[in-house]
């Protein structure tokens, strides 16, 4: 399956809040950043910590947020930037409703 | 809902960057928890041992040290798995505590031995 974004690419996470194991941290959801690169293709962690086998692989992609997007009292220079690994399906694409 | 565990940007105080050695006990369950996941055994996998350390629960998740998370998500895994039972494990527990006693250990609170410094 082709990777759904591409190197620079806004993106949005998702705004989401399932109970049980995932590996998108609660102070992403909502947030935009812009796809920095693509990290590789892996068994997707949220079913391997339910003894499952986590295929098909998903692409991990490092998402880079502003940190000032992140944290609304940054007191740091504005240029100053997170990059997070996550997986796409805790992606969508910036600029949908 | 934030989970307890999913704690970045919640207020923490300083970090302390003080250099510390690992208790021996430590050690080994830091190799327990490699030898588990090896390709050769996979037995668990270090996303199951996540799944264990989150699902302690604020309390035990607070009180605990980082190898005791470990330690309690590994020992809850190998139950779920039927590597280990029950009364396998708490006969055991007896065992080592009585042996503790026996050398003169207090066998109260953070898991000691006479390995350990």
């Amino acid at each position: 399956m082709p990777d759904a974004f591409s190197i620079g690419q806004p993106v949005r996470v998702r705004a989401i809040y399932p109970p049980g194991h995932v590996r998108t941290p609660h102070y992403l959801r909502g947030r935009s950043g812009v796809v920095e690169s693509i990290a590789g293709h892996f068994a997707n962690p949220e079913e391997l910590a339910y003894g499952r086998d986590g295929l098909p692989r998903r692409a991990l992609y490092r998402v880079r947020f502003r940190q000032g997007e992140l944290w609304p009292d940054y007191a740091g220079p504005a240029a100053d930037t997170a990059v997070v690994d996550l997986y796409e399906h805790w992606l969508e694409p910036e600029g949908l409703p | 809902m934030r989970r307890h565990h999913d704690m970045g940007g919640e207020a923490a105080g300083p970090v302390d960057r003080a250099d510390h050695d690992h208790a021996p006990w430590e050690k080994r369950v830091d190799a327990l928890l490699r030898l588990l996941v090896d390709r050769k055994r996979r037995i668990m996998t270090v996303d199951e041992l996540r799944r264990g350390i989150e699902e302690l629960g604020p309390g035990a998740y607070d009180r605990m040290s980082y190898y005791q998370r470990w330690m309690a998500s590994i020992g809850e895994n190998l139950l779920e798995k039927g590597v280990i039972t029950v009364d396998e494990l708490g006969r055991k527990m007896a065992e080592v505590e009585a042996r503790w006693r026996a050398e003169g250990w207090s066998g109260d609170g953070a898991p000691r031995g006479p390995g350990d410094a």
